[in-house]
């Protein structure tokens, strides 16, 4: 795989002024497909969940599911879009095996929603307004997997095997205006930008929002142009970009990428690229231009969507708390200040943390766990924290632990590491580990004596009132017990020793 | 006459009544559509209507339907009024249990999993299915003659076409292959067959049979319709197919109107009957002109007030069909190319590409006039050329329809003859596409504007003793005016001729013989 030239950053940015714009495909989570009667469900056996409609058998026709226009519409809403009185789905024509009919059923020139918004805050708190030019219903294409050959790609393999089961799945496009004055920030917005979208979907229920189950797609767009000028310059798209991590990287790289192509001189190809999370950059795809000729027209076997104002309103009353407001509101309910608040929401565990708390942790101790021990963690595997796959419960079971006294906090994070590793449930990992806190003071005080024996000098302190000193006693007696006493009883039991008031 | 010569030549509503009234039963009528159908379909000179007879399974339905009969009580009862009456089927309509073809190689013995809705329909009714009846390749064509399994000839003279793209429905019906079949029409290939054969054929209004598992051509334009020998038996296959279907989004919700009653009680007293200026005359045969003149001059006898009626923008109706046919038929045929099902040819040479491997399917499977087609379509909807052709030919629709709304502000129906010419020689226009396409001249407004069309036979042409075709068009949801008004002209033409047109078809089993033995 041939590496193309990238500038830092730093550089880029000191030459060039970023362009965005983002393609998402949201799947929607029906119970049967866009156009047809057949399930919509993820991960079953391959070509189980087809019908002649999806298998685009002769003869058959498609029907519009009543669901996806109402998600569809709470969508647009969601994005303060307008929402078309009428529209139609058009076909996309072009020759795919993934495409059982040999064209798409798209809207083209009809979108059902358009002209909206979303204001986006970035982690300093700064708001940036994305404008949104269209919400539109298309459906999904079946899932091809190439066999032999190289890099699984359809050229050079020996065959390819294709699953019609996601063929028909409906999915609605969001696709934004060309987003200018980002600056250096563009990356960020970027990944709070698929952030925003992917929590206003899962939030409206109509998306499982699962981004690696390719529930939410992200197509990026980046252009450079140098500062000052208007025209925009010539766009890469990076297709599929399939975690909001990958987002931000895949924005950045593009940009490092372009400004290297722009400072030598030659034109940037206007193509789409592929995005590879192990390498963080992209290689080179489909060359394509504007003049990609789809030979759009209206689908005459369907009949224009009417949304009558009544049934648009009717949706609205049904939309839940926005995704903005419903932070205002948690923020005050868990009592975190500005900045923890802040932090919590950068980390993108807001959900697991009120997922958490609903399980039955204070908002302390769901915060304690969330961003002092799984955030980094996540860190480390690469990963967004929800991908780890920690459980409300389990934290909930592991705190319990620690109030009870049965174990403490340094044990707690190996139970967790324990979790992660698949070993089983904490108290499981408790009982296997063999990790409990030393409980029977008789071994303590044993060791509280020899401890005081070996430092007189701190005892006479502590005696003295100097209660700072404890910590060189204490510290001793973990170290003689392995760490498995609980420190808030030893500290107790000096101070009983010494005869001395805590 | 034998007697099961008697019995195929009864229309299906006189069939219905003997069954009902147990003096015969369907396996007999089902044998002797069977037996007429061995005689005169097969061989190099056969009529050749059906691509491929159902025997055993209409028989065993047949066999059902009389054992209910036989039982008597309730589910007799509930027998449907066609119950045992044997019917064809075009064979672009998808059937479970025997193949469907669509006139084309790149479907040859392909099996549908499905049938189509209004298949289904028929088995609810108990109706034996005779078989799949022949038409050009993917219903494109005039003449039937654009089959891939060769063409389907008139029983009025085996030497001509029976029209198209329904040749081997009319052919069949016309031959007394079936009484009944069931044809599909977008531009008028349930209406021209019928003319050319002397047999009653309907376009219902766009919406009100269900589309759903008719192998499209052109969505906007295609419907399913009955073919059949009277009005009344039109009237009643329409009702069995007709009515809504949710698995057809242009299927219209309104419950169908009682066309049986209508055809019933034909009457134009008092009715305004437009002849349109612009669909005779010029360009159309004397002959055919003779009989269109006839028709209105019994109508007006009987009562009716014969106006005239301009629709202008018919002029550019052929040309814009043959934007809009094209057009959606390019991207409905997209899905013929070898991957899931039918024919798939690999290409000669290396590589063994999947484009390669569709070329090869889709240059092997489809016919010319097919190609002909998907080429013209595909033209018409790339960039650039859209506007002007595609959308150019959408408003033409749109007036064409301005013009039906003012033609029937002054007309309760309209009238003209359904084809310009009677049948050709086989061969004739096959390789004049232009020619072949004005036959539709009369009969693609009505699909373009989606209102019913009927024709129905008006006699025989003088200079060559062949059947002219009247047609009758209502405003969209009036089929009934169809019926009623269709009804009397029928009975009126019949006392002209003294007896049904068909009587006066040649004896078809001696003519296979003697034209054999030339």
């Amino acid at each position: 795989m041939s590496t193309d030239a990238t500038l830092s950053f730093e550089e880029a940015m000191e030459k060039y002024d970023p362009v965005l714009g983002f393609e998402v495909h949201v799947e929607l989570n029906t119970k049967t497909k866009m156009f047809s009667s057949a399930p919509n469900v993820f991960g079953d056996e391959p070509n189980t969940n087809v019908n002649e409609v999806d298998l685009g058998m002769p003869g058959v026709l498609p029907v519009v599911n009543k669901t996806a226009i109402e998600s569809s519409i709470k969508i647009g809403l969601a994005l303060n879009c307008k929402i078309a009185e009428t529209c139609r789905f058009a076909r996309k024509n072009y020759f795919y095996p993934d495409t059982p009919k040999n064209f798409q059923t798209s809207q083209y020139d009809e979108p059902i929603a358009y002209d909206g918004y979303l204001d986006i805050e970035l982690s300093d708190g700064t708001v940036f307004r994305v404008e949104i030019e269209r919400a539109h219903m298309e459906e999904d294409a079946g899932k091809l997997t190439h066999m032999g050959g190289s890099a699984g790609r359809i050229q050079g393999a020996d065959y390819s095997l294709v699953d019609y089961n996601r063929s028909g799945v409906p999915l609605v496009e969001i696709v934004t205006k060309p987003i200018q004055g980002a600056g250096s920030r563009a990356p960020e917005l970027a990944k709070a930008y698929v952030a925003a979208v992917r929590e206003i979907v899962k939030n409206l229920g109509v998306s499982d929002a699962k981004m690696e189950r390719g529930n939410v797609r992200c197509d990026a767009n980046v252009s450079l142009r140098p500062h000052g000028r208007e025209r925009f310059g010539i766009r890469s798209e990076t297709k599929n970009v399939n975690s909001l991590r990958a987002v931000e990287h895949a924005v950045r790289y593009e940009i490092q990428r372009h400004a290297a192509v722009l400072d030598s001189g030659e034109p940037v190809i206007q193509e789409t690229r592929h995005w590879h999370e192990d390498t963080r950059s992209t290689t080179s795809g489909r060359a394509k231009s504007d003049a990609d000729d789809y030979r759009y027209f209206p689908e005459p076997d369907l009949v224009p969507i009417v949304a009558s104002r009544e049934w648009v309103e009717e949706l609205r009353a049904t939309l839940p708390e926005p995704p903005a407001e419903r932070r205002k509101r948690l923020q005050a309910d868990w009592g975190y200040s500005d900045l923890e608040f802040r932090d919590v929401v950068n980390a993108g565990v807001m959900d697991e943390i009120e997922e958490t708390i609903a399980a039955g942790a204070t908002a302390t101790v769901a915060r304690k766990w969330w961003m002092g021990e799984i955030v980094g963690r996540a860190k480390n595997a690469d990963v967004d924290p929800g991908q780890l796959g920690v459980k409300p419960e389990t934290i909930v079971e592991l705190n319990k632990m620690v109030e009870a006294g049965k174990i403490n906090n340094k044990m707690a994070a190996e139970v967790l590491d324990g979790v992660l590793a698949g070993e089983g449930t904490p108290a499981e990992i408790v009982e296997k580990r063999g990790l409990a806190v030393v409980s029977d003071d008789g071994p303590l005080l044993e060791a509280i004596d020899a401890a005081l024996a070996a430092q007189p000098g701190v005892a006479d302190k502590i005696r003295g009132g100097k209660l700072q000193a404890i910590g060189a006693i204490v510290g001793a007696v973990m170290k003689a017990t392995r760490g498995q006493a609980d420190a808030g009883r030893v500290k107790e039991l000096i101070l009983e020793r010494l005869g001395v008031e805590g | 006459m034998t007697e099961n010569n008697v019995l195929i030549r009864l229309s299906a509503a006189a069939l219905a009544e003997k069954l009902a009234a147990g003096e015969v039963t369907s396996v007999e009528v089902t044998q002797a559509y069977l037996d007429r159908i061995a005689a005169v379909d097969g061989g190099p000179r056969g009529v050749h209507a059906f691509l491929h007879v159902n025997t055993e399974e209409a028989l065993a339905v047949a066999a059902e339907v009389d054992a209910i009969r036989a039982a008597g009580g309730a589910a007799a009862e509930e027998l449907h009024e066609l119950a045992g009456v044997p019917i064809a089927v075009k064979d672009l309509i998808v059937t479970v249990g025997q193949p469907t073809t669509a006139g084309s190689k790149i479907l040859e013995g392909w099996h549908s999993p499905y049938d189509a809705t209004v298949v289904k329909r028929l088995r609810d009714a108990k109706m034996p299915i005779l078989g799949k009846t022949n038409l050009d390749e993917f219903a494109m064509g005039s003449s039937t003659e654009h089959s891939a399994y060769g063409p389907t000839r008139n029983p009025w003279d085996l030497d001509r076409i029976p029209g198209g793209s329904g040749g081997g429905s009319a052919a069949a019906v016309a031959a007394f292959e079936a009484p009944l079949a069931l044809g599909t029409d977008t531009g008028g290939s349930i209406r021209q067959p019928g003319a050319v054969t002397g047999t009653v054929g309907v376009k219902p209004t766009y919406g009100s049979v269900s589309r759903y598992g008719a192998i499209a051509m052109a969505s906007s334009l295609d419907q399913i319709g009955p073919v059949s020998r009277t009005v009344l038996d039109s009237a009643l296959l329409h009702q069995v197919i007709g009515g809504h279907d949710p698995h057809d989004s242009t299927s219209l919700p309104d419950p169908l109107e009682d066309l049986v009653a209508a055809a019933r009680t034909g009457n134009v007293d008092g009715m305004k009957i437009g002849i349109i200026k612009e669909l005779h005359g010029e360009g159309y045969q004397a002959g055919v002109e003779n009989r269109f003149n006839e028709s209105l001059e019994l109508l007006k006898q009987a009562g009716a007030e014969i106006v005239e009626v301009s629709c202008p923008n018919f002029k550019y109706a052929l040309g814009a069909y043959y934007l809009i046919m094209p057009s959606e038929a390019s991207s409905n045929l997209a899905k013929f190319d070898g991957v899931r099902y039918g024919l798939r040819v690999l290409p000669k040479d290396a590589p063994l590409t999947i484009e390669r491997v569709m070329g090869a399917t889709r240059a092997a499977g489809f016919g010319d006039e097919v190609k002909r087609r998907i080429i013209l379509g595909t033209y018409a909807l790339s960039a650039g050329y859209y506007d002007a052709y595609y959308g150019s030919a959408q408003k033409v629709r749109t007036l064409i329809q301005r013009d039906f709304e003012a033609a029937f502000a002054q007309a309760d129906v309209l009238i003209s003859p359904t084809a310009p010419t009677t049948a050709f020689k086989l061969g004739e226009k096959l390789n004049d596409p232009l020619a072949m396409y004005l036959n539709d001249v009369a009969t693609i407004p009505a699909n373009m504007a989606g209102v019913p069309g009927l024709s129905l036979p008006g006699g025989l042409a003088d200079e060559d003793g062949l059947p002219v075709g009247i047609q009758l068009l209502a405003p969209a949801r009036q089929d009934a005016r169809l019926y009623r008004v269709g009804a009397v002209l029928e009975s009126l033409l019949e006392a002209q001729w003294g007896g049904p047109l068909l009587d006066r078809a040649p004896e078809l089993a001696a003519s296979i013989e003697t034209q054999e033995a030339k």
